[in-house]
């Protein structure tokens, strides 16, 4: 059974089509890179899956549940985790308070009981802190903890926004452009950083990504979008070898 | 980089001891011993002061309340809301219709006698505040669930009409709010230890609140709503929760400052009121909880001393008539200029905290954060 499924889905801005008919089957413990030319309606995708769009045709289904047209906290509360391509973390937060955050949809005490610190919230507050600052060590960022999240280097920040999507137990994780302003080096030390965590979480990984040797290296099916349409879909290997592919990033030779 | 795997039964437990922020003893006896001397102080103030100095206590005592419940919306959510002035006016009309005597209704309903059940009613001063608490916060779940999907400009701008609404709405019902009238008369029980419980209570809440998971689910809205709801924190639960306490607290102020003031009618709550408390929480820091105690004190204390420029002047050479409203250029202007050159406020989202004040290093790994 797959994890995610995406059927026939489309989405329209007024006259212009993002993305039309993109079909999308996930096996649990996949990890499919979505590549294609800027504007090609990745970003879209992903807004689709988490509900910041909601589709004009098709349907999502999640973990046997039709997840179309939901709330986007709703969607993460079923399990879908997702970065951004532009970095958004809470800025003038700290980077431990960024990931606790991410803990809030567990919390079942409810106002009062936090404002008196009673019942059951005093328990739930400190598993909160303690599962945030294992994250937070697992992934190197312990000994900035208190560190207001904006003054975090890129790379870093990068790093604190997959823990924090790590924050909320995801089954799958979708992550955006990850390795966006990398270096060889820093791509390289990420591109363990997500085979690490999708062994230890267990996860489901979607990834867009334009740094070809991220995404030819880590993922093992890979879908091409242009123009808001799938052009090609395959193993890193067949993907290398697509005409189409090779067309629509580098354009046709027309000839002298 | 470290393997993340599955942790010990009571790592956790372990890691949570050693970043959970600790009391800071010396800080709690502070805290109780600033408690402490306040309520001396009342007590003594309560006998030695002169009736206008307590009227001006217990005038900065009401304005921490408010400045708070607003910086509440404002400040720590993020949501620009200029509907305050509404839900003072909703509390502070549900307390004194509630809490008047029947005798004291008759004389003021001579024009268009009040609607039966009401002109019978008299309830304790603190039932009648906290159901006026109550109503304000119904109005707050009714305004807000509209108006709340809005951003920015805009919701101040629904807010601000929803206020005004209000407004012209107990201007108009006059059977129940003796419309321009008024009412007067009004019971003054607002007395020192009612007024300061009111900051100190709203000063626990809000510090509480705001240092709890709710409190950084409203600052992650702050910052940035797609992260947030993207991060599984309902948005429209959340801003409605810090709109619904804010409205609720604005209530029970809008209460306190009719049984103080002894005489209510329905221009006293014209934006300028809003405005006003709105100064408070913009020149003491939008997020700062302390910033908007210093602020409220200020603004209330300087609102005082500034009557003499609304009074006739004579310059020797010249002599200038009254200028009412004078007060209110002068604070206009000071709001330009800290959004100007001093957008933090005096105390930005920062806190006041006894390492601060003695000098300690209060951004230590240590220090961790209260859960």
């Amino acid at each position: 059974m797959s994890l995610l499924e995406l059927e026939g889905v489309g989405k329209k801005f007024g006259g212009l089509t993002a993305l039309s008919d993109f079909n999308l089957s996930l096996a649990p413990g996949e990890l499919v890179g979505l590549i294609g030319p800027n504007g090609a309606g990745k970003t879209t995708v992903f807004n689709l899956i988490t509900g910041v769009y909601k589709p004009t045709e098709g349907r999502i289904v999640f973990n046997g549940k039709d997840i179309t047209g939901l709330r986007p906290d709703l969607i993460t509360r079923c399990g879908i985790a997702r970065t951004f391509q532009n970095i958004r973390l809470f800025g003038s937060l700290s980077v431990l308070e960024n990931v606790l955050v991410a803990n809030h949809l567990r919390l079942r005490s409810n106002p009062l009981e936090a404002v008196i610190r009673w019942g059951r919230y005093g328990a739930e507050g400190r598993e909160m802190v303690a599962y945030s600052q294992s994250l937070l060590e697992a992934v190197g960022l312990a000994h900035l903890a208190q560190e207001q999240a904006s003054s975090l280097p890129y790379g870093q920040q990068r790093r604190l926004e997959i823990v924090r999507a790590l924050a909320t137990k995801p089954k799958l994780l979708l992550l955006d452009e990850p390795a966006a302003g990398m270096n060889p080096a820093e791509a390289r030390e990420l591109m363990d950083f997500i085979r690490q965590i999708r062994k230890d979480f267990d996860l489901t990984i979607l990834l867009i990504e334009h740094h070809m040797r991220v995404v030819m290296g880590i993922c093992e099916r890979i879908l091409v979008l242009d123009y808001g349409l799938t052009i090609a879909e395959g193993s890193p290997a067949e993907i290398q070898k697509n005409q189409k592919v090779v067309t629509a990033y580098l354009g046709v030779e027309t000839g002298a | 980089m470290g393997r993340i795997a599955l942790q010990p039964p009571g790592f956790y437990s372990t890691v949570a001891k050693a970043y959970r922020k600790q009391p800071n003893r010396w800080g709690l006896l502070l805290t109780g011993g600033v408690i402490l001397s306040l309520v001396l102080f009342i007590y003594w103030a309560g006998g030695h002061f002169n009736p206008y100095q307590v009227r001006i206590l217990n005038l900065i005592g009401i304005n921490i309340g408010l400045g708070l419940s607003l910086n509440l919306i404002n400040g720590f959510t993020g949501q620009f809301s200029l509907g305050h002035a509404g839900f003072m006016a909703v509390g502070a009309y549900t307390t004194t219709l509630l809490m008047m005597p029947p005798a004291i209704k008759q004389m003021n309903f001579f024009m268009m006698p009040l609607v039966s059940p009401l002109d019978q009613i008299q309830l304790p001063f603190l039932a009648a505040l906290l159901l006026g608490g109550l109503l304000s916060a119904l109005m707050g779940v009714l305004i807000g669930a509209p108006v709340l999907r809005l951003r920015g400009d805009y919701l101040a701008i629904a807010t601000l009409g929803f206020s005004e609404i209000i407004r012209i709405v107990i201007t108009n019902i006059r059977s129940v709010t003796n419309g321009a009238l008024g009412l007067k008369g009004i019971p003054a029980y607002t007395n020192l230890w009612w007024s300061w419980g009111f900051a100190l209570l709203t000063i626990f809440v809000m510090t509480r609140l705001i240092h709890s998971s709710y409190g950084r689910a409203f600052k992650a809205i702050r910052e940035d709503e797609i992260a947030a709801e993207a991060m599984g924190i309902g948005l429209s639960r959340h801003k409605m929760l810090a709109f619904t306490l804010a409205a609720f607290l604005a209530g029970i102020g809008g209460g306190f400052q009719a049984s103080l003031l002894t005489t209510i009618e329905p221009n006293m709550f014209r934006f300028t009121l809003t405005f006003e408390i709105l100064l408070m929480v913009v020149l003491g820091g939008m997020g700062s909880i302390t910033g908007t105690v210093i602020a409220a004190t200020i603004v209330t204390i300087l609102k005082e001393v500034l009557r003499g420029v609304e009074a006739p002047m004579n310059l020797g050479f010249i002599s200038l008539p009254g200028i009412p409203g004078m007060r209110m250029v002068i604070f206009s202007l000071l709001l330009i200029l800290v959004v100007l050159f001093y957008r933090e406020g005096i105390m930005g989202q920062r806190e006041l905290s006894w390492e601060r004040l003695l000098g300690q290093k209060d951004s230590s790994p240590e220090r961790g954060v209260e859960i």
